[in-house]
Formats: C-alpha cells, structure tokens, sequence
C-alpha cells in the first residue's frame, strides 16, 4: 500500500494521533482523499464536492493544531449528508423543488462541526428528503453500494436514506460522514455497507437546520469507521440547542471515555419477537453469534418480550408520513425551489409540488395528508400515537430488567438497485428492526459483525435506553472487537488495481 | 380501506400536487396497498391509551421576549423564484 | 335580547364573537423578529417566519403570560398543559403551509365577563376558549398588475383568539362585548387594543332563528376592524339573513367580508373549496406545561380591573354607577381621572372629565393619554373654582384656553384676568356707587320690595363686568339696603 493509501484507512482515534503527533498534516490527510476522489467518484456519493472548501478548512485545521487549540475533530475529511443546511453551500435534500437552494444559515450540527475544524469534502447523496431505504429515490440518481461484486448483474443498493455517507465512509472516500435517522436511515445503510451508524436518543442531537422529514423520530448521528470513532464524532455534534424545542438539557460529554468500561455483568435483552417468521436463517445465524459474543465479553443474556414489535412499522408509516405531509408543505414555490409557472394560485402550486416531489414523495405525502383528513385523523394517526406510547412502555419496561437489547440491524444483506421497487411495503419491511427504537426515540447503534453467502456485510444492532448511549457504545465495541470485521469492500479509494 | 381514483385526486387536489389522469389508477393501488398494510394497528386495543405528544417526558422550553433575528430583508428572499423587490411574487389572488 | 320584526313575525339573533389581539410583545410567538407593526418589507423576518427548511419555532414567554394574565381577566379556568398544533392549510401568506395555533388542548378555557347595556342591566357573556396562535403575513393585490406581493413581517406575530360563547342576541350587546374585551385587554397591558393597526380584529357567526327554534345556519362575517363596523356588519347581515329566510330561501354556510364603504356584507370566497384544516400537534413543540407558583405569580401581579374599579368609584368615591363606568370603560380615562380626582371632590372631578374633556377629546379626536390638559392641570382649575379665586363659568372659558394652547391653569386664568373680585371695600365701592346711582329703586325696596334685590345684584355684577363674587355681592347689598 502507498502511504497515500495508509492515511485513507486510518479511522478518527489514529488520524487524531497522526495530526497531533505532526506525522502529516491535516493539509496532506485532505489532499490524500481529494486525490483519491475519482475512485470513488462513480459510486455516486457526493451530490455537491467541495474541494476548494476543503483545502481552506485543512489550512485552517493545521493552524489550529499548531496553537495546540485541536479539538477531537480538527482535521477531519468528512461529508455533510445533504440533509443538513449549510451556509453558502447548496443543500437539496436530494429534490429537484429545492432546486439550487443555498441556505443562509448552517445546521446546528454541521456547524458544531466546522467550529471543531473538520475539513467539508461535500454533501452527501440521499433519498429524496430521507424517504427511503435504498437511496434510489434520489433526484441525483441512485448511489451504488461499494461492496457490489464485479460480476454482479446490476449494482446494490447502500440502503438508505443516508446511502451516500455510508457508501462514502465505507470507500474510503471521507473518514466519516453525518447521516440523520428516522425509521433506519443510519443503521440500515450502516449495516448494508459494513460501516457503524450510531441513532443517539432523540434529542440528543439538535435538529435546527436538518430539512424536516418526521419531526417527533428524525434525528442526527454519526456514520462511521468504528465504534471508537463513533462516540467521537457524536460527542462532537451533541448537546442542547435552545433553538430546537424538542432538544434535550442533558450534559453530552464522556462517551468515548465510556468505551473503557466493557460489558461485563451488563445485562443485555434478546426481544425474541425480532424472530420474525421468515427470518434468513444467515440473520438468524448472525445474531446468535453476537449473543454469543456478548456472553464471551462478560455480559449476561436475558430472554425479553416487546409484544408491540409488530406494530412498530405499521404506525411508524403513519405517524411518520402525517409528519412529512405537512413538513413538506413549505415547498410550494413562493419563497425558494423551482416554480412552475401557472397563472392561478392554486395551479402554481399544485405544478410546482406535482413536479418537484419524486414518485415516493408524492405517495408519501398523500398517505400523510389522508390520514390527518376529516374523518380519518382518530381511526389512523390518534391510533398511531396511542400504539407508538404502548411501544414506549414496551421497553420502559424491559429496561427495569436489562441495560441494552441486541438485535439484527436489517433482515438482509445489501440488494440490487431495483428490486423492490415495484412493491412500496416490502421496501419499508427494511426498516422493521430498526423502526421500533425510532418509535420510542432511543440509542442505538449498528455494528458490522459478518458477512452474508456472497459476502456481503451484515450487522448487528444495540439499543439502550433514553440517553444511555454509553451502554450502547459499550456492547458496541464489544462486538466490533468479537467479530474482528477487518473486510474491505470492492471499490475501495486509494487501493491498488 | 382501497382509495378510488376520486378519492385520490380529492386528497392530491387537498395536497397541492398535481396528478395526471393516467396516473391515477395506479396510484389508487398503491396508496391502497400501503393503508392496508397500516391497518393492522385497528387489532390493537388502545382503550385508554394516551396518543404519545412530545417524545420523552420533555416540556415546552420557553425563550425570552427579546427581539434577536430580523433585519435580512435580502436573505430572506435571496432563494425566492420571483422577488419583487424586498417582496415575494406570486400569481395574482383575486378576493 | 333583541328582536327583529320581519315581514311575519319576530326573529331572534345568535351571535358568537372570535376576537384575535395582537400580544404586546417586542418578539414574535416563536421567532426573535419584531413583532412591532409596520417595518421595511420582510425586515421583521426570521427564517423561521419564513418558512425556510429546518427552522424550529421555540415559544415566546411574553405570549404565554398574556394569555394567562388574560385568562384571569376573563375569569376563565388557566390549563397546566397545553398543546400547540398545526393548521394546514395553502396560502402565499402562510410560509409554512401550516399556522401554528392551539385546537383540541388551548391554554385557556371556559370564562365569561359581564357587560352593561344601555338599559342599565348587565349581562353575562360566556367564554369558550383563548388560545395562542401565529398571525398571517400580508398579501398586497394592488401593487402589481400581474402579482400578488407578499411581506411576511406579520407573520409568525403573536395572536390571543379569544372565542365567545353565542350569547350575544344584538348588534349593542356585541359592541359591548368588544369594547369591555377590549378594555380588560388594556388594563392586563397584553394587547394595545388598537383595531386601525388591526390589533384587534373580530370575526363575528350570527344566525338567525325564531324565538324557541334551533339554531339557524351560520355565517362568519371576517376581520371586521371596528366597533362601529360591527354594529353596521351584523344590522346588515341580520337584516339580510331575515330577507333570505323569510322568501323562502335557506342561509348557506358560508365566510362573507363586511363592506364599510357599502356598509353591507358579501360572499367571500373562499380560499379552498374544502376546509379540511388536518390539525394535529406540532412535533416541534413539546407540550406546554405551566407550573402552578408560575401562575399564583401572575395572578398576584394583577392590576385593578374595570369591573372592581367601577364597583370602588361608585362605592368609595360616590360616583354614580353611570359616571363610574364610563371613566373605567378606557383604563387611560379611569388613570387620568383617579389622577385628577386625587384629594379633590371625585363627583365634581367626574363631572369635569365626562364633561368637558371627554368632549374636547371627541371633538378633536385624540386619545386622553395625550390630551393638552393633563389630569394635574385640571385639578388646578378645579382648586380655584373651590377657592373662590374664579367663577365656575369662568373655569370653562379657562379650560378651553388651556386646551387649546396647552398652558398652565395658573397662566390662563392670570392671561384672561379671570380672577374673581371677592375683596370686600372692593365690592363694597360698586355696592354703594349702584346704590347712589339708583336712589328710587332703593326706596321701592325699603318700601317693600325685596324682590328687587335681583336687579340690585344684576347691576353690581355689571359694574364688576362679572368678576365680583355673586355670593359676596349679595351679602353686601342686603347688609347695606335693609341697614
Ligand atoms: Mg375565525
Ligand atoms: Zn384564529
């Protein structure tokens, strides 16, 4: 391997001792993967590149290590998912109707970010507003999944919606990437593309400036090379945000500290209605292996029922497009995004919307707008709610017994782009390991623990409870360390071929 | 419930987005597939439940009445398709 | 309740009043922009109020107390928790596609208040509901051929919707209504009340029906923007409503504006065929939960209300109930008027301000906070008057001089020579002078003719050109004459 390519497989923890101990710069570490972009390029990650950004925020990083003023993430090549607004930078939110929108402001989180002096290497490719789970509903076409075999007929998906990070942290192409999570969108592409995604508590992190799918579940979080890494990078965008209502006024501090502690007499709850009735057996295989190495750690291991696990996907759908409906409402093309010109008001609207929103958008927000419509609103979203606070006292109650549930992540491994397509509910079954936790608005954490048939990952997920995520991390690193995942995908940037 | 092609033209007529005619069979099914799919949740005895509002036990912060924001005319309409001046422009409405 | 005599037989009005105030706050319901009136377009604009992506409203306390402090004025219940949900609905002014207001859980529920009617008789009104919610921008129709302009700096400001019961049976009753709203408002200091700046606008449901019927069908009049519009809005509507039913026909449901040029009301329409609003809670807020010392806090800052200032004008300082409420009807009025009558005799005090300025005030049309004479100078006048130093007479020509160049009484009264002569040789030289110049008179008097003891004073006042004290005038003659 050429030294070009050693700096492209650090993760964070070694970049951060590299800078520190002046073996490069972080100039020469954002050179590397910049250098490295063209390898990566095809996979289809990134909608918007900043290069030129990027060189600035590496100077600017190197200064900073100098005057000895680094924080954990100075230096650090990362992309933005495109979720996340950022000053002077065009944000789509994958949409054609927010057109060549550039915000005024900059998130919360991206920018807790750029004041710790990561280094922006663009934003990332997603589903069209985080509407998905395989990053195909994107206006900037579909991102290809780094671990597709050569010979495969059509190229997988990365899962989604934040396809683009997860595919772009596992290539190689950034050292890390944000990523936002409302029924899955991190863990499930984590686990697709043998990455970590951690979903922190909501709350946790702020939400102010993240374009709005389902306010009560979207929260941000870290996609990652390892767990290590992870707790780095959350403690990097946590903490209360008085511009966001819904952030809480907790301390964010110590979750890297944390990892020291391990597992041992942790208690950790095996839900045993996540064994859904036509289960791959390699999923099945998979998550009997990670209790195993739970019990190796020195964990304890508790049978735990969630009677409402099957509930959880169903009401997600409501609760979750009822929110978007109206979230989405704002882009009507009066004050930014593409217009379609009409001279009666209602016209314009309902052209610019009916061609600014993709297929899935477009279902999503009329499912939405009917369960909210007179004479529907009691029998579908109250009925929702009512479900999602049994869901919540589900695992209000396990959680008096264990510290963590582990879980799968995904019921599969990484599938072609195109499948699925024609059938809107066997896509969203992506998401029914994932959904539950989202619903009740707690940690968890996707672990890549193995592979599947044709080799492709598969990982294994930790959820703990409201602002634990120390215990998640935990089992987190745990399993990173039982399964020893040191597998590369095929397209790697930097690699030799 | 299975929407009909009214039905669905009424909720996208409610929604603001346009849909063809040609599309709106085959959006009928889909849509229909989907609220059978949520339907499940009508099995679920909720008697006396409380719809969750608010994820966690969180309360409403409350900020003081100090103005901090405004004065940006320009930004506020730099993204506008058709400003018109500091104003936004938009087809004419007749009241 | 007031009836209306159609062409066979009595009809009955059922009036609801919506009221929106404007809070009296610097910064909008939830965003840090001004919510000050006016402004450059889209000056007072934050993203938030623009409805730009990922912004998240975070609730203004100011808006919160109002509405407490309001609660309490309406004698209403002041709920622990509420819930802020979403309307949604299409419009240019609206930039999120959906107004962030209060539906199944308002902050305040079940009030009433108590207004006078001309008859003297007072009548309970009922409140359902007050609740927080986000004003709208501004379309403007006019400016462009072509567009329609839109300036959001309303939008996002914070509006009290205070819904009343369908109590009201008259076009008085809602003009009362309105203004004793209006009124307990200014006195809570949480909304200016000014309906020109539309700080307080009403939406008025009337419907008519046959004394003992069921309730008619509806129609909202919008955003009528005076008092005096309210009684012209709702005699039309009522009139027409009649008209309607009696040929025959039916009242359709419907939202009409009132015309103030044309005086009458007409058929709006409507913004979208379907009204199908699809409320649920806002995800972005968290429940709104007061705690119970917050609101004891509150309440024991209250300031006097109309009702209880009126009851202790009436009881302490003697005014009569009439007096008394219109001086507590405006809180200004009742502050110049406590100010004024401070040490001095309240009846006369009150008699000067329901006279004399609240006619000046209506004549030039400025409101008291600002008149010429203020309180303090009144009651200067007030004093001389008692003191003898002028005549009564002469405190009203003193008082329009005042006005009318805004100086001193002290100033006026020296400027005019309006003191009054009470000194006794003074008098005394003008008495015996009459006398002198009238030797037969004073025989016929002493004659017997006490009577014309009234010319006598007629001519020493003339002497005097009016300045000698009648009273002292008086004495003086009667000592000299039956002497
Ligand atoms: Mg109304
Ligand atoms: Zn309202």
């Amino acid at each position: 391997m050429s030294a070009l390519s050693d700096l492209l497989r650090l993760d964070i923890a070694s970049a951060r001792t590299g800078l520190a101990a002046k073996d490069f710069s972080a100039r020469e570490l954002t050179e590397a993967y910049l250098a490295a972009a063209d390898v990566a390029r095809p996979l289809n990650g990134f909608i918007t590149e900043t290069p030129e950004r990027a060189l600035d925020d590496a100077d600017a990083a190197d200064a900073r290590i100098q005057a000895g003023e680094a924080a954990p993430m100075t230096g650090m090549p990362i992309a933005q998912k495109d979720l996340f607004c950022t000053e002077g930078v065009k944000t789509t939110a994958a949409s054609k109707i927010l057109g060549g929108f550039t915000p005024p402001y900059e998130s919360t989180v991206s920018g807790k970010l750029k004041a710790d002096g990561a280094v922006l290497l663009g934003k990332a490719n997603l589903d069209e507003f985080a509407m998905g789970s395989a990053n195909i509903t994107s206006a900037a076409g579909p991102v290809t999944n780094p671990w597709t075999p050569d010979d495969a007929p059509a190229p997988l998906t990365p899962g989604g919606s934040s396809g683009g990070s997860a595919a772009l942290v596992a290539a190689g192409a950034v050292i890390a990437a944000t990523g936002t999570d409302t029924g899955g969108s991190i863990r499930q592409p984590a686990a697709l593309c043998g990455v970590v995604g951690m979903k922190p508590t909501y709350g946790r992190c702020s939400r102010w400036g993240v374009v709005a799918f389902a306010s009560s579940l979207d929260q941000p979080g870290p996609i990652t090379r390892s767990v290590r890494d992870a707790a780095i990078m959350l403690g990097a965008i946590a903490g209360h945000d008085p511009k966001d209502s819904t952030s809480a006024n907790v301390p964010s501090v110590g979750f890297e500290a944390a990892l020291a502690g391990g597992v041992k007499g942790m208690r950790v709850g095996v839900p045993r209605e996540y064994r859904s009735d036509g289960m791959p057996e390699e999923i099945d295989a998979l998550w009997r292996e990670g209790v195993e190495m739970a019990k190796a750690a020195g964990a304890e291991i508790v049978d735990v029922s969630l009677p409402m696990t099957r509930m959880a996907l169903p009401a997600y759908y409501i609760v979750a497009l009822a929110e978007a409906s109206s979230n989405l409402a704002r882009y009507d093309g009066v004050r930014y995004c593409v217009r379609e010109e009409a001279d009666d008001l209602i016209e314009m609207y309902s052209q610019t919307r009916g061609a600014g929103f993709g297929e899935e958008v477009r279902r999503r927000i009329l499912i939405g707008t009917y369960v909210l419509s007179a004479g529907y609103y009691d029998a579908y979203y109250k009925q929702a709610q009512k479900v999602r606070t049994l869901i919540a006292n589900d695992f209000n109650s396990v959680f008096n017994d264990v510290d963590v549930l582990l879980a799968p992540t995904t019921p599969s491994a990484a599938f072609a782009i195109g499948e699925k397509i024609e059938d809107p509910v066997a896509m969203y079954m992506n998401d029914i390991f994932t959904v539950p936790a989202s619903m009740a608005g707690l940690p968890a954490i996707s672990v890549p623990a193995g592979l599947s048939a044709e080799g492709l990952p598969l990982g294994l997920q930790v959820i703990g409870r409201p602002f634990d995520e120390a215990s998640v991390l935990k089992l987190g690193l745990a399993l990173e360390d039982a399964a020893g995942f040191d597998r590369t995908p095929r397209l790697l940037a930097g690699a030799a071929s | 419930m299975s929407l009909d092609r009214d039905a669905v033209s009424h909720i996208a007529r409610l929604a603001r987005i346009n849909v063809a005619d040609g599309e709106l069979d085959n959006l009928a099914g889909e849509l229909s597939q989907i609220l059978s799919f949520v339907e499940q949740l009508n099995s679920v005895d909720t008697t006396g439940v409380e719809p969750m509002v608010g994820v966690g036990s969180v309360m409403a912060p409350l900020r003081d009445d100090v103005v901090t924001d405004g004065a940006q005319a320009e930004a506020v309409v730099s993204n506008a398709p058709d400003p018109v001046g500091p104003y936004f422009g938009v087809p004419k409405v007749i009241e | 309740m007031s009836m209306i005599e159609g062409r066979d037989g009595a009809w009955e009005m059922v009036i609801g009043l919506e009221t929106h105030a404007q809070v009296s706050s610097k910064a909008k319901l939830f965003s840090g922009a001004s919510a000050e009136f006016g402004g450059e377009p889209n000056d007072h604009v934050a993203f938030l109020d623009a409805g730009m992506p990922g912004m998240l409203p975070v609730i203004n306390q100011r808006c919160v107390e109002a509405a407490v402090l309001s609660g309490f004025g309406l004698n209403a219940v002041v709920n622990l928790k509420s819930i802020f949900d979403r309307k949604n609905y299409f419009y240019p002014d609206l930039p999120t596609g959906y107004q962030i207001s209060q539906f199944s859980d308002p902050i305040v529920s079940e009030g009433w208040l108590d207004i006078e009617l001309e008859s003297g008789e007072t009548k309970r009104i009922g409140v359902t509901r007050l609740h927080l919610e986000q004003d709208a921008g501004k379309s403007i129709h006019d400016q462009d051929p072509y567009r329609t302009l839109v300036d959001l700096n309303r939008a996002g400001v914070g509006l009290m919707e205070i819904v009343s019961e369908p109590d009201i049976g008259s076009a008085e009753e809602a003009a009362a209504y309105v203004t004793k709203l209006r009124g307990i408002l200014r006195y809570l200091g949480v909304c200016d009340g000014n309906m020109e700046e539309g700080s307080l606008r009403c939406d008025v449901n009337l419907s008519m029906r046959r004394p003992g019927d069921d309730l008619g069908t509806r129609c909202e009049i919008k955003n009528v923007n005076s008092i005096r519009f309210i009684r012209q809005a709702i005699e039309f509507e009522a009139r027409r409503q009649v008209e309607v039913l009696e040929d025959g026909g039916e009242i359709v449901q419907e939202t009409r504006l009132f015309d103030p040029d044309r005086g009458e009301t007409r058929s709006m329409r409507s913004k979208e065929e379907s009204h199908d609003y699809r409320y649920f809670p806002d995800p972005d807020l968290p429940p709104l939960v007061l705690d119970q010392s917050y609101i004891d806090n509150l309440r024991a800052g209250m300031p006097e209300l109309p009702d209880a200032k009126k009851t202790r004008f009436v009881e302490a300082l003697g005014l009569t109930p009439y007096d008394a409420d219109v001086l507590t009807a405006d809180r200004d009025a009742a502050l110049y008027f406590e100010a004024a009558a401070e040490g001095r005799d309240a009846k006369i005090v009150a008699n000067w301000v329901t006279g004399e300025v609240f006619g000046r005030l209506n004549k030039d049309d400025v409101p008291i906070n600002v008149a010429p004479v203020p309180a303090s100078e009144l009651g200067a006048l007030i004093d001389m008057i008692k003191g003898g130093k002028i005549s009564g007479r002469q405190a009203k020509e003193a008082f329009e001089a005042m006005w009318a160049d805004g100086k001193s009484a002290d100033a006026v009264v020296d400027e005019l020579g309006l003191s009054q002569i009470s000194d006794d040789s003074a008098i005394e030289a003008l008495v015996d002078q009459v006398m002198q110049a009238n030797v037969d008179k004073v025989e016929e008097y002493r004659g017997g003719k006490p009577k014309l003891i009234g010319f006598f004073v007629g001519q020493v006042m003339k002497a005097s050109q009016g300045k000698a004290n009648p009273a002292s005038v008086n004495a003086m003659l009667k000592a000299k004459l039956d002497g």
